[in-house]
């Protein structure tokens, strides 16, 4: 692999920047692999390269039935942050933007880590006082978390509706300056590239369509490119978990949804934090090209249409005009959407299955991205050592139930009150 | 948009109604506890046709039965719900 460098990039362009080697190659699948994962997005690929890396396990295949990073590892809004109030989320996610901080460095890949900072918008004394408690939740285990006055939101938004009459009143807010947003796309491509360096066959267009098993044990996959015979198998495809672990004749708590994101036409840099909100679902910020990307609610019903309803676009729009006025004079250019894993607690799953040699990872409802980093490390250390990592030990497959679930909303089994 | 035919009040936008459970997921009380975990944590979630109960919330408020397909949303059928 030819590395990456300022250097490389100068000599390049002395002969019209031609001859640099294509990022990861396009093998044919081998009869059989140590480690199989399903699922070529961010968190697989992820997987893939940490089991290389930390576990010296070379023989992995990555199989994607599109192309890589084209789920909702390429549909999310890029948003990175660590502030969760449980102890278990926000271990897991601060161990991710800990990586997060290093990525670039670490894939010798540009992934555009921005830690812009993400603020959390208070509407109400109420609002305040949950944010005020996450805080303080958060800084106990020494994670950074800021209380912010109604006067330093507005210091660091001055765009934000800050009127008498605004429509959500602001009252404050609760920033984590570690936080910010990443390329999406690029975070694909860099494990992928980095991987595949290591020996890692990352096979696209590779669709897995059962399970070859022995004695209620798993021994390989079938797919439209034939069977391959694997040690163990890593479900890692959040957004179709069901249909996949159904293969393999388990049903899971878990309920796909849609989630719609948008982006308006690029302009000049107005807004240099990530703005969110204690009481909306609202998500602003602005892409290093200059569009401001908006996310908003879920559909709120089963579905994998990756079409979104019109209603949701709608709120969110309304929403950040509300909150932001200045973005009503601008034209929205493109609306997508993702099929959101929801789980049954909010959290994700990464666990062994009740069937021998296959593992999930899944169930990270809409915020899976910004743990793609720690989401591979865990699950790496699950697939190679058969045992949980200790951070992802709560997040196991049985904690439903056992009663041990990790309830961040406190909503229960029902995905569309999250 | 969906527009869903309530068997009570004719054709309505869907935003007037609001998704609950799928069907094969209601407990009731005297159910023993672990046929109620798996009711309640165990899902088909399939890429296809499932049954599911839904509310006409902005509406009526009756109960109703879809069965709908998740990737088309196109409704095979609805019916009242009668528990």
């Amino acid at each position: 692999m030819k590395r990456y460098s300022a250097l490389a990039l100068l000599k390049a362009g002395l002969t019209g920047q031609r001859g640099w080697d294509r990022a990861w190659r396009d093998p044919e699948p081998k009869k059989s692999y140590d480690v199989i994962i399903i699922g070529g997005g961010g968190h697989g690929l992820s997987t893939a390269y940490y089991l290389a890396k930390v576990h010296g396990i070379r023989n992995i295949a990555v199989l994607e039935k599109g192309w890589i990073g084209g789920g909702n590892t390429g549909r999310n809004t890029t948003i990175v942050r660590s502030n969760y109030r449980q102890k278990p989320l926000h271990d897991l996610f601060d161990f991710a933007l800990n990586l997060w901080e290093g990525m670039s460095d670490e894939l010798n890949y540009n992934v555009m880590f921005s830690p812009r900072g993400a603020l959390f918008l208070g509407h109400s004394d109420s609002d305040m006082t949950m944010l005020a408690q996450r805080g303080d939740a958060l800084r106990c285990d020494g994670i950074d978390a800021e209380l912010l006055s109604r006067d330093q939101v507005q210091k660091l938004i001055p765009l934000l509706d800050m009127s008498a009459s605004a429509r959500f009143p602001i009252h404050g807010g609760m920033t984590q300056r570690r936080g910010g947003t990443a390329r999406h796309d690029a975070v694909a491509w860099g494990y992928a590239r980095a991987a595949d360096a290591l020996g890692v066959d990352v096979i696209q267009k590779c669709e897995v369509t059962g399970f070859t098993m022995d004695g209620g044990r798993v021994t390989g996959v079938e797919t439209n490119r034939g069977s391959i015979g694997a040690g163990r198998v890593g479900i890692c495809v959040a957004g179709n978990s069901g249909p996949v672990a159904a293969m393999a004749g388990l049903k899971l708590p878990i309920e796909a949804q849609t989630l719609q994101a948008f982006v308006t036409e690029p302009i000049k840099p107005m807004i240099d934090t990530v703005i969110m909100s204690q009481s909306l679902h609202c998500y602003i910020s602005q892409s290093d090209k200059g569009g401001i990307v908006l996310g908003g609610d879920p559909d709120q019903f089963p579905s994998y249409a990756q079409r979104g309803l019109p209603a949701r676009i709608e709120k969110a729009a309304a929403e950040a005009i509300a909150l932001v006025p200045a973005l009503s004079r601008l034209r929205m250019v493109r609306c997508w959407s993702g099929t959101t894993d929801m789980s049954f607690d909010g959290s994700p799953i990464i666990s062994g299955l009740p069937v021998d040699n296959l593992y999930l990872n899944g169930g990270w409802c809409y915020g899976g991205f910004k743990a793609t980093p720690a989401s591979g490390w865990c699950y790496a250390h699950l697939l190679a050592t058969g045992a949980s990592h200790a951070l992802a030990a709560p997040f196991a497959f049985d904690r439903f139930a056992r009663g041990a679930t990790i309830d961040e909303a406190g909503v229960g089994f029902m995905p569309q009150l999250r | 948009m969906m527009q869903i035919d309530c068997p009570y009040c004719g054709p309505r936008a869907q935003v007037e109604f609001a998704y609950e459970r799928t069907l094969d997921s209601i407990v009731t009380l005297d159910m023993p506890a672990e046929e109620a975990v798996s009711r309640l944590y165990a899902r088909a979630n399939p890429r296809g046709l499932d049954d599911e109960l839904w509310r006409h919330s902005f509406g009526c408020r009756q109960w109703l039965v879809l069965r709908r397909h998740r990737v088309s949303h196109a409704i095979v059928s609805i019916t009242e719900y009668a528990p």
